[in-house]
């Protein structure tokens, strides 16, 4: 049975957020298109995915207005992404040690390619 | 409301109004909006498209009579097991229980009045419907060889069948079922009678709860594998190309990483139905509701990460591998965990054995069989040697079959009278249980044997030495299409003349048994108010022990 | 009975009951408002599953050949995807604008200007990306198929670099393609809003209309820096 919850339908966010939410947006948009101009490495990648989680978590939270919604909705959300995670996770896990080779020295045998890809 | 002395068989005896007869014309139907009917338009499409399925098997397993074939030629039967397998998964067993049954059921045992998006359903259906005739139109334009599978770069850059149209009728099938998923997962969670908490459901629905999530989370992926595949075929350029650096292996992946959870919405709903069926005909609580409940979330789950037991041969990394081997082993514990449960249940319960209780049983007892194979080939090293041999065949033909279709011939039994409000005939429902039972063995065993003698499977041609066990296969297969054809005749002649059911004719619990057969279409008169737990069955009269002291032997 | 042109059966009542777009299967608008929201956010699930297939692939393949996936990304203009990004934050500004209008019982003028703002901008997005985005590539021979690479050569890595083109035409076609369907959506709303048919009770398909133009601002965010800032600008080009 409903029980009614204080939804958001019933909370009304002020103009003034979205207003900020939507400049904090274009700047965010600048910053990573300025930052894509600056040599910094391997961390232009690490830099733009930030800001573009960043970017995401203020549309998902304001603008979707789950920072008002309720837990359900929450871990409907969290589910959705952690399920890409896992996809993500284990395909890569298998593209990318295709090459490993089947170390006859065992466990420890592992580390050495392991230490090697990472850095 | 029909006198009592009126006579049973009279058809033209005036029914309460009921979501059969509460509107007439085929524009009622076609649409309706209520889940009851939509329910049943899906039954009746996918037992079209079960007959289609079940043709092309037919014809595979007679062909398979000898070793060089006995009726076509091999590029005829690489299109007729693709058929086979593309209309059995997709356009059958995905929809079977969850479109049919769960469509009817879900708001009526949770107390609600429909689904939560009624509209939706319908629509899902036409996208249903939609979907089969892309596929219908692909096997008549001659039908695709590229297995269920779709592998590229066969699929994408060689075949020179309708993959497009094929893959097209799979994309929209899967739609139909992503929307059914998600409003079965809003109806659960949103439309519970007062009273009814999560943990007073019956276990059906948590059952559908698991195979919903799997619906909403894993179809989309295969959505767009096909259409990445489609869009490879029609432009000749693609992500799965090698020439461009592709990796056919992404493909296997992507299709792997929803067609393995498929086979858990093939079988979690089945669980469900068997659930109930124990309960119903041991007349006794279910033993560890939770463990049962939170075992099909746990199926749900672990199913998305097992993924690549299929790929142990085609090139996987080792270790990925390793992880996925050992994943699959532990999927099979959630399984084994129900099928102990529904043991314990019987234990000690009244038994009997109506129709529906013989399919139970030899659900439980097939699948344990399907499932403890599966195990032979989730042990990599077992797997190097099993694989694309008929032992997989075999392994998932006991839990496809041995499991899912006869849990979906239970359920449909069980709830026939609540469907049709007409009883149907229990002899014969018992002679075509055993039929199919047998029929079932005879067709699947050997294929084991055959498997682990090194037979492959989805060859058209074989060694001469494993005629015997193909003839004994192909037998057991014409006595099982006996075992379906029997249901399909007396379920459809005793739904127009036979006699009328009461609200519960098999004395079971549950909210769907406290309304009239057929509902009426706002499912029950008065809205219902849940004060019990699931499976109350009044306790039995406690058996002295037979030696116990002052007690006489007995 | 006939709901619409759908036959419902459910017994009829006063509909002076229940509030406007009241539906007959829940207990009360609440309940209603609450199974359409989650119907919604359970729908925008399935998109990230449905677009995640594809930014699976495309890590998969980014993570093995890094320095086509460079060379591909360097052959896209940032100037057009920066600006069709902040085009479509400002429609989810407009778009979340027209929802609070409703919400807060502003006149229907009101909220059909700021849905018809939400649908210029994305016509506008859509109209940049065609004409100086996909036209542009097609005539600098960077769509892949038959006449990819003409006037271009990158050696071995040639087809990898197809193959980010691929990737690039695929996501943003699958986006455009969900653009095409808010922009229809937006036009079903904007003829409910004139018919009178939301009001500051009721105005949830509103609401989770708003939802989806969000999420498909969400995978723009992201195909923006995976797509045209890989590897830094910082090579002068």
């Amino acid at each position: 049975m409903s029980s009614p919850e204080q939804g958001h339908s019933e909370h009304v966010v002020p103009v003034s957020v979205y207003v900020g939410v939507f400049l904090a947006l274009l700047a965010l948009t600048a910053l990573t298109t300025g930052v894509a101009y600056i040599d910094l490495g391997a961390f232009n990648t690490v830099v733009a995915l930030v800001i573009a989680f960043i970017k995401m978590l203020l549309v998902v939270l304001f603008f979707m207005h789950i920072r008002w919604a309720t837990g359900l909705t929450r871990i409907l959300v969290l589910c959705g992404f952690f399920w890409l995670a896992i996809m993500v996770t284990f395909t890569l896990g298998d593209e990318l040690t295709r090459s490993w080779q089947i170390n006859p020295v065992g466990w420890g045998g592992m580390i050495v390619p392991l230490v090697r890809h990472l850095f | 409301m029909s006198t009592a002395t009126a006579d049973l068989h009279d058809a033209r005896v005036e029914p309460p109004v009921n979501y059969l007869n509460a509107s007439y014309g085929i524009k009622s139907w076609l649409l309706t909006v209520d889940h009851k009917r939509i329910g049943l338009l899906y039954l009746a499409t996918i037992t079209f498209m079960f007959l289609v399925g079940g043709t092309a098997a037919t014809l595979m397993r007679l062909h398979l009579i000898e070793p060089q074939g006995s009726l076509f030629e091999p590029e005829t039967y690489n299109k007729l097991f693709s058929t086979h397998g593309i209309i059995m998964v997709f356009f059958f067993l995905v929809p079977s229980i969850p479109a049919t049954l769960g469509n009817f059921l879900i708001p009526i045992m949770i107390g609600a009045r429909d689904v939560a998006f009624p509209k939706l359903n319908l629509m899902s259906w036409y996208i249903f419907v939609i979907g089969c005739c892309f596929a219908l139109a692909a096997i008549v334009s001659g039908g695709v060889d590229t297995g269920w599978t779709f592998y590229p770069p066969y699929s994408s850059l060689y075949s020179h069948t309708p993959v497009v149209v094929m893959a097209l009728g799979v994309f929209i099938a899967g739609f139909s079922s992503i929307l059914t998923g998600l409003n079965f997962v809003v109806t659960i969670h949103k439309m519970r009678a007062p009273g009814m908490t999560w943990f007073r459901l019956p276990l059906f629905i948590w059952a559908m709860y698991a195979t919903s999530i799997i619906f909403i989370l894993g179809t989309p992926v295969i959505a767009i594998t096909v259409f990445l595949l489609g869009l490879e075929r029609i432009f000749h350029v693609g992500i799965f190309d090698p020439a461009l650096g592709g990796d056919p292996l992404l493909f296997q992946h992507m299709f792997w990483f929803y067609s393995h959870p498929a086979v858990y919405i093939m079988i979690l709903p089945s669980m469900g139905v068997v659930s109930e069926l124990i309960t119903a005909f041991s007349r006794k609580k279910i033993f560890g509701y939770s463990f049962v409940a939170f075992s099909s979330l746990a199926i749900a789950v672990i199913s998305f990460v097992v993924w690549g037991h299929h790929m142990f041969v085609t090139g996987q990394s080792v270790y990925a591998g390793l992880v996925f081997s050992a994943l699959s082993f532990v999927v099979a514990i959630p399984s084994a965990v129900k099928v102990f449960n529904w043991t314990a249940t019987l234990y000690k319960g009244s038994i009997s054995y109506e129709a529906p209780m013989l399919y139970a049983l030899g659900f439980i007892g097939l699948f344990t069989m399907g499932g403890l194979t599966g195990l032979f080939l989730a042990s990599l090293a077992t797997d190097v040697h099993l694989n694309g041999t008929y032992f997989v065949v075999a392994h998932f033909h006991y839990v496809m079959v041995g499991g899912a279709l006869m849990g979906y011939l239970g359920g449909l039994h069980f709830w026939w009278p609540k469907i049709t409000g007409r009883l149907y005939p229990d002899v014969w429902a018992r002679i075509a249980a055993a039929i199919v039972f047998v029929g079932f063995n005879l067709t699947f065993f050997p294929q084991f044997v055959l498997g682990y003698l090194g037979m492959p499977r989805r060859y058209a041609v074989y060694p001469a030495e494993f005629q015997v066990l193909n003839v004994m296969s192909s037998a057991g297969a014409s006595i099982l299409a006996v075992g379906y054809i029997i249901p399909l005749i007396y379920l459809t002649w005793y739904m127009r003349y036979g006699p009328e059911a009461g609200p519960n004719p098999w004395g079971a619990k549950g909210l769907e048994w406290t309304t009239q057969s057929p509902p009426p279409t706002e499912n029950f008169e008065v809205p219902p108010i849940v004060t019990e737990d699931a499976y109350e069955y009044p306790v039995a009269a406690e058996k002295p022990y037979p030696n116990a002291p002052g007690v006489a032997r007995v | 009975m006939r709901r619409g042109w759908l036959v419902s059966d459910l017994a009829t009542h006063a509909h002076s009951a229940h509030p406007p777009g009241f539906a007959h299967q829940f207990e009360d608008i609440e309940q209603q408002r609450e199974a359409a929201h989650l119907g919604m956010w359970a729908f925008l699930v399935t998109e990230i599953l449905f677009f995640g297939g594809m930014f699976t692939a495309y890590i998969v393949y980014r993570s093995l050949h890094y320095p086509a996936f460079e060379i591909g990304s360097h052959l896209l203009e940032v100037k057009f995807g920066a600006t069709n990004t902040a085009v479509l934050i400002f429609s989810s500004l407009t778009m979340a604008m027209a929802i609070h209008s409703a919400q807060t019982g502003k006149s229907k003028q009101t909220v059909i200007t700021w849905l018809i703002l939400t649908m210029i901008l994305g016509a506008t997005f859509l109209g940049l990306k065609l004409r100086f985005e996909w036209y542009e590539d097609y005539v600098k021979h960077i769509v892949p198929g038959a006449y990819f690479g003409f006037e271009n050569q990158w050696g071995p890595l040639g087809g990898q670099v197809e193959m980010f083109m691929c990737f690039y035409f695929f996501m943003t076609g699958l986006h455009a393609i969900h653009m095409v369907i808010g922009l229809g959506i937006l036009t079903v709303l904007v003829i409910m809003t004139a018919k009178g048919k939301f009001s500051s009770e009721y105005y949830a398909p509103l609401e989770i209309s708003g939802l989806y133009w969000h999420f498909v601002d969400i995978v723009w965010i992201f195909l923006f820096p995976l797509l045209y800032l890989i590897g830094g600008r910082y090579i002068p080009h």
